[in-house]
């Protein structure tokens, strides 16, 4: 990376790059905002549909108007783009064809329709057509001052707006119902969002084009959603994300003039969501995975320690040391994850290596009557409260016996008024030492 | 007149090859998907073309079809490892792998005579002189109309042959697992088939005419049957009429040939969707009268 191209960048001396990076900014935060919204909805595809959607009014004000008015062509884009989306709206609801269908076929006709302007535009022969190859592929770096005025001021808008109507969305997203019972107008709230998605897409289009733009409003949103349940968080963080992006795009084709804007944008967009959806606390894929073993762990641990109590109970004897081949004879185990988890259990101070085995310490006793406690006072609820048979009892409380809190146990012993014995007539062990 | 014929051909192939695939898509909600698939190929074709260094169909289907498959996995993957919803892990996707594309082209743009346009919109109207001649010289007419009608032929037999297996893990999934079929694996074949279908197709239609027929023809069908086998019978149909109608509307509004085919296709659903829409309701007039 050029040290100094990142300085001269930085810097915003040049105007150029101030416009493209203040549009870019714009653009692509107050589409990410919309976008979370329709993320919300399952909507999330609907921009592509608009964005190809935009394409026949395109041309329709091209043909009319027969000059490159960069304020007709985004009223023609917004009018068949609204259009586009009303058409998928009264498709589902009218008939059962599904939302996703309904999309894939406004989408290619509309855009179908567009093609068919297209080369009639293309066949008059006027020079001032090639404007209209930036609606489609989108061509950010081309941004000058006066269209950048009218994207800066669509951008307010639409930043404007969600502001206001914020709380009217969030409940609208997550429970129609519900808005409707509170006195939302939700079908004059649903037009509104409608609107400003078709917005967004008409706004950021010249900057990524036709295909791209669907990620300006999926691809934030969705990386937002891993960082948190809150919706007010999550819009801040798409809105941040998208921003980001539209910074590292504008940089990059700056730094490496060959290089699109748009399709870069959409590129760190995507490495950010990529990254979200993989180590995102909590939702990424592989926190969840560390979880998940660490639970796999947890069970095995306190198995094995069920195993020692277990063969204590046979001869009264819970502090004998246990062989390896004891040990594995009493319950079905690999030996390789049996040595591991010995070894485990010894570095927690729950067992202690002896001369012929390992042997529970006061702690592990402790660990292990609680669980196989848990274990009897679980099957005796299920005995005597679910009425299910002495001997179906085993396998659920094998499951629950690592999840039961110490409230619940407290809970179960009082309904069951502190019972010494199980539906096996095995007594139910009481904490203690050794 | 000749012209004529091979780009109707051309067209119905398509769209008979996309309709009976996109069936199977639209009963299990994964349109999108194909929307997806041939946007995704993009890069698959760039790096073919810089590898190959040339623009024959094979490394071209080759490299298109790995990119398509890529899509669908990682669509899949997101889907179930990260808990994304579909169509939000869909958009991401492709998307992305699109970006790449263009990221490619324009990197290599010295290298690459690849037309942008050419990807959306396609050439159906250079089908007739793409030919192809054998070694001795003998035309045997134009060569995407040997591709299509081999992938078309595949297609039909894959359908033929997997018909339980489709309409099983379409329709109830869990039904299908428990007979011991395997929804993964059907889910997978069929979107390679779809892969195979849409790399060989948009060369001469293009991504938007690909679409078009994956999803107008069947949603079109869907909306006058409930039968499976009657679906696929009028989506076949449907597909050649609109081949034929597109190409003499285009011929007379001298416009886009794939533009008019997707136009067709909108107004054929327009036409069935309007005159279906109030079937439901048992008498029109009834409603209307106030209530009591």
């Amino acid at each position: 990376m050029d040290m100094q191209a990142l300085l001269d960048f930085f810097s915003f001396a040049d105007p150029n790059v101030r416009y493209v990076v203040l549009g870019n900014v714009l653009l692509s935060a107050s589409a990410a905002m919309v976008g979370a919204f329709t993320l919300l909805q399952k909507k999330a595809l609907v921009g592509d549909a608009v964005s190809h959607a935009v394409l026949p009014g395109v041309c329709a004000a091209f043909l009319f108007s027969g000059s490159k008015s960069i304020a007709l062509m985004l009223i023609g884009a917004f009018a068949t783009g609204w259009l586009a989306l009303v058409a998928i709206d009264y498709i589902t609801a009218q008939s059962k064809i599904k939302k996703d269908a309904a999309i894939g076929l406004v989408l290619s006709v509309f855009f179908g329709v567009g093609m068919v302007m297209m080369t009639n535009i293309q066949q008059s022969g006027n020079a001032a057509q090639s404007g209209l190859d930036h609606f489609i592929f989108g061509k950010a770096a081309t941004l000058i001052g006066s269209d950048l005025l009218i994207f800066a001021i669509l951008s307010l808008v639409l930043l404007v707006t969600v502001s206001l109507f914020f709380k009217a969305f969030v409940v609208l997203s997550f429970d129609r119902a519900y808005a409707q019972a509170l006195g939302y107008p939700v079908r004059r709230l649903d037009l509104l969002l409608t609107s400003l998605t078709v917005l967004a897409v008409v706004t950021g289009i010249t900057a990524v084009g036709v295909v791209l733009m669907a990620a300006m409003l999926v691809t934030p949103a969705a990386a937002a959603r891993y960082w948190t349940d809150n919706i007010r968080r999550m819009v801040a963080i798409a809105a941040a994300f998208g921003a980001f992006a539209g910074v590292a795009g504008a940089y990059i084709s700056y730094a490496a003039p060959a290089m699109p804007t748009g399709p870069w944008m959409v590129v760190v967009s995507s490495l950010i969501a990529f990254g979200s959806f993989f180590f995102a606390p909590k939702k990424g894929i592989v926190p969840r995975q560390y979880m998940q073993w660490k639970n796999r762990r947890v069970i095995t641990d306190e198995n094995t320690l069920k195993m020692f109590y277990h063969l204590g109970e046979r001869n009264s004897h819970f502090g004998t040391a246990r062989e390896l081949k004891e040990l594995i004879n009493s319950r079905e185990v690999a030996e390789p994850l049996l040595r591991a988890t010995l070894r485990r259990l010894v570095a927690k101070g729950m067992l202690e290596r002896h001369a012929n085995g390992w042997r529970l310490t006061d702690e592990g006793y402790r660990k292990a009557a609680r669980v196989v406690r848990l274990h009897r006072l679980w099957e005796l609820y299920l005995a005597r409260y679910m009425d299910i048979a002495a001997d179906h009892v085993h396998d659920d409380a094998e499951t629950i016996e690592h999840i039961i809190t110490p409230e619940i146990e407290q809970e179960l012993e009082h309904q069951l008024g502190y019972p010494d014995k199980d539906p096996h007539d095995t007594r139910i062990p009481k904490g203690g030492a050794l | 007149m000749i012209i004529a014929f091979w780009i109707i051909l051309t067209g119905a192939l398509v769209a008979v090859t996309c309709g009976m695939l996109g069936c199977f898509l639209i009963l299990r909600k994964m349109s999108m998907v194909g929307d997806a698939i041939s946007h995704a190929v993009l890069p698959g074709i760039v790096i073919a073309f810089l590898l190959s260094g040339s623009r024959d169909t094979l490394p071209m289907l080759l490299g298109a079809g790995a990119t398509g498959l890529i899509a669908t996995f990682l669509i899949e993957y997101f889907h179930r490892r990260a808990n994304l919803q579909t169509d939000a892990s869909i958009g991401v996707t492709f998307t992305f792998l699109f970006a790449v594309g263009i990221i490619l082209i324009s990197g290599f743009a010295g290298e690459i005579d690849l037309d942008l346009d050419c990807v959306l919109y396609g050439e159906i109207a250079y089908v007739p002189i793409d030919l192809w001649v054998t070694a001795d010289g003998t035309v045997m007419g134009p060569r995407p109309v040997y591709i299509l009608s081999a992938v078309l032929l595949i297609v039909a037999l894959f359908i033929k042959l997997g018909y339980k297996e489709l309409q099983l893990t379409s329709f109830d999934p869990a039904f299908a697992s428990a007979l011991g079929i395997s929804t993964a694996l059907w889910h997978y074949l069929l979107m390679a088939a779809v892969s195979l279908t849409t790399v060989s197709s948009f060369e001469s239609v293009g991504a938007i005419l690909v679409i078009a027929f994956l999803i107008g023809p069947p949603a079109t069908a869907y909306l006058m049957t409930h039968d499976l086998k009657q679906m696929l019978a009028i989506t076949a149909v449907l597909g050649i009429f609109i081949a034929f109608t597109g190409y003499w509307l285009a011929y007379w509004l001298n416009a886009s040939i794939a533009g008019c085919m997707a136009a067709v296709t909108g107004l054929c659903f327009t036409a069935a969707f309007l005159s279906l829409r109030r079937i439901p309701k048992p008498s029109p007039t009834a409603s209307e009268e106030p209530i009591g």
